[in-house]
């Protein structure tokens, strides 16, 4: 099973090429051919969000995509939500609210909310719990990162009125 | 980044913490946020291989001939093992975490030898070039197998006839073997005082059921991991998520026969253990595999029905209670008989949930008995308060149904039998200052319980309030720590508890306090089995007290240390020199700590210490939870309205993380209540080993949990705490269940609350 195929696609921002087998996973290219491990692996069959990235302005769970179907993607991981300096709001208010205990799901629930944010600036708290109910989280009960969301959308606001 | 940003009023004796009690940014949480911390799955090495298991498809097996020859000649396989590659290990006990392990059952458990005892249970495993030709590999084993009968609950397992699963287990009745007939029962277990008879026919109602609850999991969102490197000079390094790497340390020196000098744990980040990251599984696999192939790093993780199938879940369980009480509210008997599934391998926490069951009371006449039973389902491993959610869930609901009957407020009855400092428990201790009362006063005080309950939104939707109180015991233990005093005024601090929750924040906070320096001079990091002294786990709600005190002694240590340094440069006498906060004086003469670090050159050069304590003094958090709950009873489904939970918790360290505790627990909690549970086929295959057939609640299925923070400070640590992480999964099932037989009249006795269950409970099918 060595028929490679050629994968051109721009991650984070950069032009990225890599060879793949047609059956590894978007989520098993990033992290073990690009060594871009922010994306978890929590199932590998689509039911716990905590290796999602943004593919092409869609939040997917990168396990359910295959590398080879990245061709000529946009794709945003954990990685490039980072600014060059600072945090980003999400990120900031994770930290703030204590929305993460272990952690392993928060990159999954920041792209996931970052999804949510770019499309609903000002989203309710049922709305972020529907939004999210695709990534699992088993230490925190939800409660904080609901918090976090919330706090990051209005200061996105904030700084969208700002500017 | 502004590191504190909330400030919350804490303080002891009257004098104000500087850094404790604050919500203090945790140091590793840059890492987390943006992806770069590393998780044991995240390592990568060069010349890395992968490694793959081949597992049982049967419940219970004999195993009669594996052949590897087509898996090893496939090319990229670089090894393939057996249970011959590993020597058995020793038929011995030794402490674990709270608990306790038998090396040859564990050794068993990692690796199958003659006979597998649960779907999913390891018979061979292999490395490669790549996980894809590592499956393709396991898929060229050829195992033959003969299958036999499947014991799938309890109360089967426990019959005369049962199909045996261990042909050497002899029951330990009260400790020794009597009979040498063979078993699935483990042991029986005994607590008794007073007199039963006396008490009951005291009593002016009797309460009695039997409840049935289901095997789940801790469901940590990282699967197992494990990566191992068996060096040519017989060094083995392993790194891995675990809550205990010194555990592991010795649990793979007793299954590989290595000495443990020769055996270095790095413990990774890791995400999620709940007590089921504490055993080995794929470590030992890891090690053998590597040493098989020439000494490359074998890296390994599961997928999550591996997980589901083979780590371990916690007990299923069946339990009878019994109470008698008077009209004055007094309860004046108990009786409980548990019977806890260990799964392969003796080892369930019955023991726990008979300390458990009515710990919160206090009771003259009593008897619990509990029974550890072997049944074809994985080993069962710590789960959150191990067996105290199901103990419960029992004893609260009977407790509950006593107040009804006497026409109580379940508080009130409570109360009246309350245990209070000076108490003794039905498993022996005599309680310290705990605080059950407060937790009890502070929901009774609450809003929430005063709280009309909103309108059902239907006429077949119910809605009700219910209550339930839980106990853990909480551990103290063995904890190590050292530190580096630096130029420039901080301080360098290695701890060896695995930080699953913050617990970095926390334990630096408490040095920060104790040196009176502020929280962002303190750096923290988690060290491995070379680097610290030995440290027991992150486990039993132990590590802000037990690696908190050792914070404290390296505090004091490093103080002494400077009231030398300041001797030598004031030419005084070391026991002379005041210290109040970071402020060293002599008479008229002030240094700072932070100026004193800056000479630490010209008084005696550089600065380390380093602490190794055997804590004691840990006393027991108790918790007191309310909750809403609306009942479709057309569906069966069962809806968290609003959640409150009150906790004694000693000391409140790092306030937000303490509510994280508390809320995560209870969402556990919720979980098990109402929907998780494994489905066993009557042969013994799991049938829903994925995370979307094995349901944890997601953001949409729950509210927001107010914890209330109640604190009783622990007079035996230096910060009062008390230990937070357990407690707050037991009392949820028993709190919920109450509130659906308020709502509907209906009193649920088994677990899950799922809609199946209600539906049953209401005679609607
Ligand atoms: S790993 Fe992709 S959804 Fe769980
Ligand atoms: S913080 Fe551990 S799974 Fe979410």
């Amino acid at each position: 099973m060595s028929n490679k195929v050629l994968v051109t696609a721009t991650i984070n921002d950069e032009e990225r090429s890599f060879v793949c087998e047609p059956r590894q996973s978007l989520l098993e290219v990033l992290r073990d051919v690009l060594h871009l491990t922010g994306a978890k692996e929590g199932c590998n069959n689509g039911n716990c969000g905590a290796c999602a990235v943004i593919m092409n302005g869609v939040l997917v769970n990168s396990c359910l995509v295959l590398g080879v179907e990245a061709n000529g993607a946009a794709i945003t991981t954990i990685e490039g939500i980072t600014p060059k300096e600072g945090l980003h709001p999400l990120q900031q208010k994770f930290l703030e609210d204590a929305a993460l205990q272990c952690g392993i799901c928060t990159p999954g629930f920041i792209v996931a909310a970052k999804a949510l944010l770019d499309k609903n600036p000002n989203p309710t708290e049922q709305e972020v719990r529907y939004w999210l109910a695709g990534n699992l989280c088993r230490c925190t009960g939800y409660d904080k990162i609901v918090r976090a969301v919330l706090d990051a959308a209005a200061t996105l606001r904030a700084e969208k009125q700002a500017a | 980044m502004t590191p504190v940003i909330k400030k919350t009023e804490a303080k002891t004796n009257g004098k104000p913490f500087k850094v404790i009690g604050q919500r203090v940014i945790r140091p590793d949480g840059v890492d987390k946020v943006t992806g770069r911390a590393q998780y044991g799955a995240d390592v990568i090495l060069p010349g890395l291989l992968y490694g793959k298991v081949l597992r049982s498809p049967h419940a219970h097996a004999r195993i009669l001939s594996i052949d590897t020859s087509a898996a090893e000649k496939l090319p990229g396989v670089k090894a393939v093992i057996t249970g011959k590659d590993l020597k058995p290990a020793e038929d011995k006990v030794a402490k674990s975490g709270e608990s306790s392990v038998n090396y040859s059952y564990l050794s068993q458990n990692v690796l199958a030898q003659d006979k597998v005892l649960y779907h999913g249970h390891p018979v061979a495993a292999v490395a490669a070039t790549s996980i894809h030709i590592a499956e393709e590999a396991l898929a060229l084993i050829k195992v033959e197998y003969e299958v036999l009968p499947p014991v799938l609950n309890v109360l089967d397992a426990m019959k005369d006839d049962a199909p045996i699963l261990l042909p050497n287990l002899r029951t330990k009745e009260l400790g020794e073997v009597v009979s040498d007939k063979p078993t699935n029962i483990a042991s029986h277990e005994q607590h008794a005082r007073g007199d039963l008879a006396v008490g009951f026919a005291e009593a002016d109602v009797i309460v009695e059921r039997e409840f049935h609850t289901n095997t789940v999991h801790q469901g940590y969102i990282e699967p197992q991991n494990g990566t191992a490197l068996w060096n040519a000079d017989g060094q083995i390094t392993v790194w891995t998520s675990t809550q205990g790497a010194w555990d592991q340390r010795r649990d793979l020196s007793e299954i590989l026969h290595v000495p443990l000098s020769q055996i270095r744990v790095i413990p990774m980040e890791i995400g999620g253990g709940f007590g089921g990251k504490f055993p080995v599984y794929l470590e030992p696999l890891a090690a053998l595999l590597s040493l098989k192939s020439g000494h490359r790093p074998v890296k390994m993780w599961m997928q999550r029905d591996e997980v589901l199938k083979a780590t371990g879940p916690t007990s299923a369980s069946v339990i009878r209670v019994k109470m008698g009480a008077r009209k004055d509210g007094k309860i004046t008997a108990a009786q409980a008989w548990l019977a806890y599934e260990a799964g392969a391998f003796p080892g369930s926490p019955v023991g726990a949930g008979m300390g458990v069951i009515f710990a919160p009371y206090k009771l003259d006449n009593v008897q619990i008995d509990g029974y550890d039973v072997v049944v074809n389902k994985p080993a069962a491993k710590a789960y959150r308060a191990p067996g105290g959610t199901n103990a419960a869930f029992a004893g609260e609901t009977v407790i509950d149904e006593l107040a009804e009957k006497l026409g109580m407020d379940p508080i009130t009855f409570r109360r009246i039998n309350a245990a209070k400092e000076g108490d003794r428990r039905a498993d022996g201790p005599i309680y310290g200052r705990i605080g059950f009362i407060e937790t009890l006063d502070a929901i009774e005080k609450h809003p929430h319980y005063h709280a009309p309950l909103p309108e059902p939104r239907a006429p077949y939707m119910k809605v009700g309030r219910g209550v339930a109180c839980g106990f853990w015991y909480n551990w103290d233990g063995k904890s190590s720590a050292s530190a580096v005093v630096n130029p420039d005024g901080t301080v360098s601090y290695l701890e060896g508890s695995t930080d699953i929750g913050g617990t970095r924040a926390s334990l630096a906070m408490m040095l920060a306090e104790t040196l009176g320096i502020h929280y962002e001079d303190v750096k923290p990091m988690v060290g491995d089995t070379q680097t610290v002294g030995y440290n027991d786990g992150t486990g039993g709600s132990r590590t802000t007290y037990g690696s908190g005190m050792a914070a404290y002694h390296l505090g004091k240590e490093i103080i002494r240390e400077m009231k030398q340094r300041a001797a030598v440069l004031w030419e005084v006498p070391a026991d002379d020199i005041n210290v109040e906060g970071d402020v060293y004086s002599y008479g008229e003469k002030r240094i700072t700590f932070k100026e004193l670090c800056a000479k630490l050159d010209e008084t005696g050069g550089p600065m380390s210490v380093s602490v190794s304590l055997d804590t004691k003094g840990a006393i027991p958090a108790l918790a007191t939870h309310v909750v809403d709950v609306e009942v479709d009873t057309e569906t069966g489904k069962v809806n968290i309205l609003r959640y409150t939970a009150a906790q004694d918790v000693g000391r409140a360290i790092h306030p937000s993380y303490v509510e994280g505790q508390i809320h995560g627990g209870v969402a556990q909690g919720i979980g098990w209540a109402l929907n998780e549970e494994y489905y066993y086929d009557k042969d013994g295959h799991l049938m829903n080993a994925s995370l979307l057939d094995y349901r944890m609640p997601t953001a949409l299925d729950l509210p927001m949990i107010e914890a209330v923070i109640v604190e009783v400070p622990n007079p035996n640590h230096p910060f009062g705490v008390k230990g937070v992480g357990e407690v707050p999964i037991v009392p949820p099932a028993a709190a919920i269940a109450n509130a659906i037989y308020r709502a509907t009249g209906v009193r649920m006795t088994v677990l899950p609350m799922n809609p199946k269950n209600v539906l049953q409970a209401l005679g609607k099918i």
